[in-house]
């Protein structure tokens, strides 16, 4: 069955990230453009592996501060109090109010998390060249580029509280460092995302068949 | 060339065939889909956007969410919180905002009428290929339905707190989510690429 399967890469085409032309491949040529919109031509994305790894590991390393510095400062009367994300889970959870703690956990610390175990084991998968479930791990990707945009949630409650509680001096809040570190893992692990390249799970199989 | 296609996930080659109304094509090899066929795509789109450009109007001049502590009443319009975060020295925070908040929907949205207006009218925009484009790449960074999930979860933070009063920008603001998901569901990019092929 395999045998009249082709990818574009075997026949000498190149199909446009952007505008989805196939183009003809001139061997050997670099910076070739679209000739339909002007996009930059790759048969694969470039260095699509240690890109993706310099990013994964960036955001593993901004995700430590992120959950360990204070995301917001609450200043009453004088006193300050210092709230990181998994401070104010637990005092959501010890109030009873456990669907909004579920919320704030999922968005801000397991779909982070998850995102990036995912695309280590993605790349992981790539670089022995498993053959091992494809389509599962193509469809592993697909969740990848869609839940990393959720984890934005956090950074627009600090918004709007900031913006709202700024009563006559009498409390404010103000945005922690966590905060920017937060917002750093978000970016990181979205350009993390772009910049795997889910065909080449799929070129394991055809040097197996060549 | 044209009549093929080749799949975005798995760089497998199709022939691309003419689908039933409302069809779908997925790639046989990894399931991805590759093309949809999409009813009166290039009208919808254009109706998303008008109607999503005053909903965005609206959601951005009014105070969205108040605050009432005994006689004292504070309001916030996204812009108001923005700026906070940025006299706070948080300005990261407060460009990221503005731009997944404010304005990458608006640029998307002008994007759309560059492209859908002359092409409502039978002629072609000069750069729409290098726009159409840049709206694709815009897509990730449009996050206007993550910040309803973060006002929500912003109301019952402060309920304890004071009296919460819901703004009318809140209700433009819901409204907004389903139009800009609609009118970036209903674009048919191909069907556009098809028109600028045939009339270059």
């Amino acid at each position: 069955m395999t045998s009249d399967l082709k990818t574009a890469q075997k026949a000498g085409l190149i199909s446009c990230h952007s505008c989805h032309l196939l183009c003809q491949s001139a061997n050997g040529a670099t910076d070739m453009l679209c000739p339909r919109c002007e996009a930059h031509l790759h048969d694969r994305k470039p260095n699509s592996i240690a890109r993706t790894w310099a990013l994964v590991l960036g955001a593993l390393f901004f995700y430590i501060p992120a959950n360990v510095l204070p995301i917001t400062i609450v200043v009453s009367l004088g006193k300050s109090q210092s709230e990181t994300i998994m401070s104010s889970v637990i005092y959501f959870v010890k109030s009873g109010m456990w669907p909004i703690a579920l919320v704030i956990f999922v968005a801000s610390v397991f779909v982070p998390l998850l995102k990036l175990l995912i695309l280590i084991f993605l790349l992981i998968g790539v670089q022995r060249k498993s053959n091992w479930r494809r389509q599962d791990r193509t469809r592993l990707y697909r969740i990848t580029e869609v839940i990393g945009r959720w984890s934005m949630v956090d950074i627009f409650v600090v918004t709007i509280l900031v913006a709202l509680v700024h009563l006559g001096g009498l409390v404010t809040i103000h945005a922690g460092p966590g905060a920017i570190f937060f917002g750093a893992v978000v970016v990181i692990t979205i350009f993390a995302a772009m910049s795997f390249d889910p065909r080449l799970i799929w070129d394991a199989e055809e040097t197996i068949h060549e | 060339m044209n009549s093929l296609i080749a799949c975005h996930d798995c760089d497998l080659i199709h022939r691309i065939k003419s689908l039933p109304a409302k069809g779908t094509a997925n790639c046989i090899r990894c399931g991805a889909v590759l093309y949809k066929h999409k009813p009166n795509s290039l009208d919808r789109t254009l109706a998303f956007a008008m109607a999503g450009l005053i909903l965005f109007i609206l959601a951005n001049s009014f105070p969205f969410l108040g605050l009432r502590i005994g006689a004292e009443i504070r309001e916030t319009t996204l812009i108001t919180g923005i700026y906070e975060l940025y006299v706070q020295g948080m300005q990261v925070i407060a460009i990221l905002v503005l731009l997944t908040t404010v304005l990458v929907p608006f640029i998307q949205m002008m994007c759309l009428f560059y492209i859908l207006m002359p092409l409502k009218f039978g002629r072609l925009p000069q750069k729409l290929p290098w726009v159409l484009r840049f709206l694709r790449n815009l897509q990730p960074w449009s996050m206007v339905e993550v910040f309803m999930v973060g006002i929500l979860v912003s109301v019952v933070k402060l309920a304890k707190m004071a009296e919460i009063i819901p703004g009318i920008s809140l209700y433009s603001f819901l409204a907004l989510i389903f139009v800009l998901t609609a009118m970036t569901v209903s674009l048919d990019a191909h069907l556009i690429w098809q028109k600028w092929d045939e009339n270059r």
